[in-house]
């Protein structure tokens, strides 16, 4: 059991992370990778939301007939997401405008759906709800890499602190003199794409590589 | 507050500048599975063509009559989706009746449509950014529109590419995803015709 619990935890944050290998959920990871709160929250979010509908669906799967088991899928991962935006709108009101719809598409987002589909349907509830989780997990590692690369370059800052202070610091000047010049393309839609592409790469070469040679 | 844009405006906008999946980044997950085949890319663009003007206006509709008339706001979602699963699903019943043709060009694609985050995302964006029925029509149509062109134009290059070398940890959705952003910076040219949010 426990061998079981860390094969699923290697499998979804590296091995088959849902979107380095499966490309799974693409659609609302890339829109709020501007910065690392909104991309930190989000992906809160989204754990929260695979782990326990992973759990419902497993809990229900016996009673739920196949033929109408999507629609009733998403409806649980519905109800979670309605959850999640009555909180953020509550607690975090800021968070919650600036992430807007893209809360309400954690419905749609691919890897929840396809979590239950393949994993919860025939598993016991706890590994489902484990299994959630991790993936969510690993959604939000890509995530946070990819935000960090693109509100380091972007803004020059990191959760909101500034990183490249200019002029002089204990009298010595520092690298950028004139302050940090903006790279504006990072806070773009393309170089969320660029820097998925890139990422994907690395990941699967160095996992093709470690298939050649175990 | 309803935003004061042209009609017009807002369909050039939804096409170009700001391209529901390049802009937005919404309906990736079919977009890149789907690019391969140019045929199919036509079919599922059509398909999303259609099931986007109508479920855009049909949750229009909802929402000011019914969501805001009970004050059920909190529900949205999940009504949204249900009207995006039920249109899709009669679209498909309605169209293997009328035509068994254009059954097998667009109706296998449909039920892949219920699951497309685009199409829940512009009634989304429609409700949030508080836009007028005309308005709801074009977005839906114009944004369906622009995403038929994103991918039968990335369908056409990666043609292209599976003939070319690329490195092995590149390829597929690696090579796929550069692509969609070098034509994200393509579209993105049109930014300095019109902007709309």
């Amino acid at each position: 059991m426990a061998g079981r619990v860390l094969d699923i935890t290697k499998e979804n944050l590296w091995t088959n992370n849902p979107i380095f290998i499966q490309i799974l959920g693409i659609c609302s990871a890339l829109a709020v990778t501007s910065n690392l709160i909104n991309t930190s929250i989000m992906s809160a979010g989204v754990i929260f939301v695979t782990g326990f509908s992973n759990l419902t669906v497993s809990v229900l799967k016996n009673i739920i007939p196949r033929k109408v088991r999507m629609i009733i899928q998403t409806l649980i991962i519905a109800f979670y997401v309605i959850i999640v935006d009555i909180f953020l709108r509550a607690f975090l009101p800021d968070i919650s405008r600036a992430l807007g719809a893209y809360i309400g598409l954690i419905i749609t987002n691919c890897i929840i759906m396809g979590r239950a589909e393949a994993f919860a349907g025939s598993h016991p509830p706890l590994i489902s709800l484990w299994d959630g989780l991790t993936s969510g997990t690993g959604y939000m590692a890509v995530l946070m890499l990819i935000a960090f690369v693109r509100e380091l370059l972007g803004y020059g800052t990191i959760f909101g602190f500034e990183v490249f202070p200019g002029g002089k610091l204990f009298g010595l000047w520092l690298i950028f003199p004139d302050g940090f010049q903006h790279w504006i393309i990072m806070l773009m839609p393309p170089s969320a794409f660029f820097l998925l592409g890139i990422f994907i790469w690395i990941a699967k070469t160095i996992l093709l590589k470690s298939k050649d040679n175990p | 507050m309803t935003p004061e844009i042209s009609p017009i405006i807002l369909l050039l906008a939804s096409i170009f500048t700001s391209n529901i999946l390049l802009a937005n980044f919404l309906g990736m997950c079919s977009f890149i599975s789907i690019s391969k085949d140019l045929k199919a890319a036509n079919g599922l663009g059509l398909a999303v063509i259609v099931v986007m003007t109508i479920t855009s206006v049909i949750n229009y509709a909802v929402y000011h009559y019914i969501i805001v008339f009970f004050e059920i706001e909190y529900l949205r979602f999940i009504v949204f989706i249900i009207v995006i699963a039920a249109v899709v699903q009669m679209l498909e019943m309605l169209i293997e009746r009328i035509s068994p043709a254009l059954y097998m060009g667009l109706g296998i694609f449909l039920p892949l449509i219920t699951v497309n985050c685009a199409i829940l995302g512009v009634s989304l964006f429609i409700q949030i950014r508080d836009y007028s029925l005309v308005q709801a029509v074009v977005y839906g149509f114009g944004s369906g529109v622009g995403w038929w062109l994103a991918i039968l134009a990335l369908a056409a290059i990666r043609k292209k590419v599976d003939t070319s070398p690329v490195p092995a940890g590149l390829k597929g959705p690696g090579i796929t995803l550069i692509i969609i952003g070098l034509m994200a910076m393509a579209f993105m040219g049109f930014s300095g015709m019109l902007n709309v949010q």
